[in-house]
């Protein structure tokens, strides 16, 4: 899932400082499941733009919605029955949702609540990190079903590094080397020999170095 | 000139069973502040975050949390959770430039103890030197 993480509650509050009425929009997508952006989210930062508001002398009357997705038209169209009754959307939900609002409502002011920080998954509870970095040109197959480009904090190709001490990287001792790992885990299943492969220069512009990605299903257009 | 803060007390059923047995008037005798107002909970971990911002929305100066010790709650981890949710407004309130003391955890024993009262007299006495809860708004 995408995971978010909410920004500062001044940096809020300063974006719609000039706003009287607010549309405060979760998502019950990936936001909703790390706790970003979901309902319950949206009803800790409608009390605290209220709180922060007021601090500086200002009043401000908050609508709170949550849409099923905010990556979808349909549920963006959903916004319609709040019709006149905001001058602002601030969007508790990922980059893609605040993007779909401005893409969709042209002259709709959006701001968006949450940082946008990477794929992952929950490692313990209120721990998510990072798996996959969308690069679309995957090499699961490859490494083991580890993903260097995502967890290696070089994204190197041909790994390890040499910098690795007990399996821990150097960068981030607290994180494994996933090259380490990526070597036991392939000689476990019986596929030590795919470590002497040399990876190829990568072709990085599948990983958005060639600009906005599309993916185009034919099958599902009509 | 004088202030009494407006103080929101939020404690479980098993730290506050001295309120059901001495009532108001007795409590007062014992030395709790007036102003501090009392919402019993079955368990602090019911307690969500949107609660206590909202006592700071209704106005309160001071919030605070009575729950059971953290490694023997009732309810096992009830009250660490409930001190996660205080820390989570701690960090909320520093954000916004308000003092993060203004919220406090208190992990307290079960039934009747002194300390029930004197959680109350030090958020009185904190708050009150702090003065009214700049969330309140600035004076135009």
């Amino acid at each position: 899932m995408i995971i978010a993480e909410r920004k500062p509650i001044n940096e809020i509050v300063n974006m719609v400082s000039d706003a009287k009425k607010i549309l405060l929009l979760g998502c019950r997508g990936c936001v909703t499941v790390c706790s970003a952006g979901g309902e319950r989210e949206v009803e800790i930062l409608s009390s605290l733009i209220k709180l922060g508001m007021q601090k500086q002398g200002k009043s401000v009357e908050i609508i709170e919605g949550t849409l099923v997705r905010q990556c979808d038209k349909e549920y963006i169209d959903s916004i319609e029955q709040w019709k006149g009754q905001y001058d602002a959307i601030v969007s508790m939900a990922c980059g893609v949702g605040v993007n779909f609002i401005a893409n969709l409502m042209p002259s709709t002011r959006v701001y968006p609540a949450v940082n946008t920080s990477f794929f992952g998954g929950s490692a313990d509870q209120g721990v998510w990190t990072e798996q996959c970095a969308g690069c679309g040109d995957c090499v699961l197959h490859l490494t083991g079903g580890l993903c260097p480009v995502a967890r290696c904090a070089k994204s190197l190709m041909n790994g390890p590094c040499g910098g690795s001490v007990d399996g821990r990287c150097e960068i981030h001792p607290d994180v494994e080397c996933i090259w380490q790992s990526i070597h036991d885990r392939l000689g476990r299943t019986g596929n030590a020999d795919a470590m002497k492969a040399i990876a190829p220069i990568r072709d990085w512009s599948t990983a958005g170095h060639g600009g906005p990605r599309k993916t185009l299903r034919d099958d599902l257009t009509v | 000139m004088s202030f009494t803060p407006d103080i929101q007390a939020f404690c479980c059923h098993y730290t506050s069973q001295q309120t059901l047995a001495e009532g108001k008037e007795g409590l007062k005798e014992d030395g709790m502040p007036e102003n501090v107002t009392l919402n019993r909970l079955v368990c602090t971990g019911k307690l969500q975050v949107s609660t206590l911002l909202k006592a700071f929305e209704d106005g309160a100066d001071g919030v605070y949390v009575a729950g059971c010790p953290a490694d023997t709650c009732h309810n096992v981890k009830g009250s660490q959770r409930a001190a996660k949710r205080v820390a989570a407004i701690k960090k909320a309130l520093s954000e916004l430039d308000v003092e993060p003391e203004r919220i406090e955890m208190f992990h307290l024993e079960r039934g009747f103890h002194p300390e029930f009262i004197e959680a109350a007299q030090v958020m009185n006495k904190r708050i009150t030197e702090l003065g009214p809860c700049p969330l309140k708004g600035e004076k135009k």
